[in-house]
């Protein structure tokens, strides 16, 4: 199973044409597959925050948005998710490369990791996570739970999952 | 001349199009001169307003004013690359610069001072950048809306505020109705 494709064709499938993304190495090839498609509008943010008002404004305009990001954007996110699209109530699937987790390379993300689940919980924020690769098979109920209640919903996507990081 | 004033200038222009309004005071002066279903008034999320209308303008045809300050722009910079390179010819960002946070009790900002907006917006790659004194604000608006070409207003003003209520209507309500006039 190739999950790249796997999850460009659930979102696809879900309606979602207008999806913003900021890079991390793990999610490379699904940001590539994204670009590659066309039936989504694929914008690069600059930063999380930028990124969620281009969905909150897409979603306004009657496109379902999505968000792929690192764990790391919680951080930078709290207030944007609580006053933005929690406040005005906006269905947005957030598909996050949980770096810091097994099979980590690089200690500081180790930092962030651990407050994650912890943060999401705080926020109320429905949180998934896909441990084996086989766990993708969720993606499509996920999508459409999403946009039945109007919440940001997390889907914690871990280096195992994405088939650990080679030699590194 | 200050941003109520232009607001109160502009608001027969804006009443038919589709408006996202800074946070603070900048959406509680226009809610108080001319409420509109067709105005998104941001209640928080300082910064976020240019990238909110440019997200609309890319989701659907109709033309987008987005209000802004330079103290928003400031905060959310990242988002002048975006729009550049996202071109939406129904996108117009409107940033009254009075060089303050008005908001916060009119602190200056570096847009006040050396930095240059509209030269920003120009660096980032923004191809129809115009700056103009707040007396021709109205004109300029027009005549992007004639233009239908994507377009950056550095509109300079004076420091200061209206006084005027905050807007005690309820978010999902504001977000409803605009969705509506969105579609309508």
């Amino acid at each position: 199973m190739n999950i790249d494709k796997k999850i460009t064709e659930d979102l696809v499938a879900n309606d979602i044409s207008f999806v913003t993304t900021v890079p991390c190495k793990q999610l490379a090839g699904v940001i590539a597959e994204i670009d590659a498609h066309d039936a989504i509008f694929h914008i690069p943010s600059n930063k999380e925050h930028e990124g969620m008002g281009l969905c909150a404004g897409a979603f306004m305009g009657g496109k379902r948005p999505a968000i792929i990001m690192q764990n790391t954007a919680i951080g930078v996110t709290i207030n944007t998710l609580a006053t933005l699209i929690q406040y005005y109530r906006m269905p947005l699937p957030m598909l996050i490369s949980y770096r810091g987790e097994l099979r980590e390379p690089i200690a500081c993300q180790v930092e962030m990791a651990v407050h994650t689940k912890a943060l999401l919980a705080q926020m109320h924020i429905p949180t998934y996570h896909f441990h084996h690769q086989q766990d993708v098979a969720e993606l499509d109920a996920i999508l459409k739970y999403t946009f039945m209640c109007n919440k940001p919903v997390a889907i914690l996507t871990d280096a195992n999952f994405w088939g650990g990081y080679g030699d590194q | 001349m200050i941003r109520s004033e232009i607001l109160k200038e502009i608001a027969p222009i804006l009443r038919d199009q589709l408006v996202v309004c800074n946070i603070g005071i900048p959406s509680q002066e226009l809610h108080a001169i001319d409420d509109q279903p067709t105005n998104f008034y941001m209640l928080g999320t300082m910064g976020l307003a240019s990238s909110i209308g440019l997200g609309l303008a890319l989701a659907q045809p109709k033309p987008v004013i987005v209000i802004d300050g330079d103290g928003s722009i400031l905060t959310n910079l990242g988002t002048l690359p975006t729009i550049a390179n996202n071109v939406a010819d129904n996108y117009i960002l409107l940033i009254i610069d009075n060089g303050s946070y008005g908001s916060t009790g009119d602190q200056p900002t570096y847009a006040g001072q050396k930095t240059s907006l509209a030269k920003m917006a120009e660096a980032a790659g923004c191809e129809r950048v115009i700056e103009c004194q707040a007396e021709e604000t109205g004109r300029v608006l027009q005549e992007a809306l004639d233009a239908r070409q994507m377009t950056i207003i550095v509109s300079k003003c004076e420091s200061g505020n209206a006084k005027m209520p905050p807007i005690t209507m309820d978010p999902v309500v504001i977000r409803d109705r605009f969705m509506k006039a969105v579609q309508a």
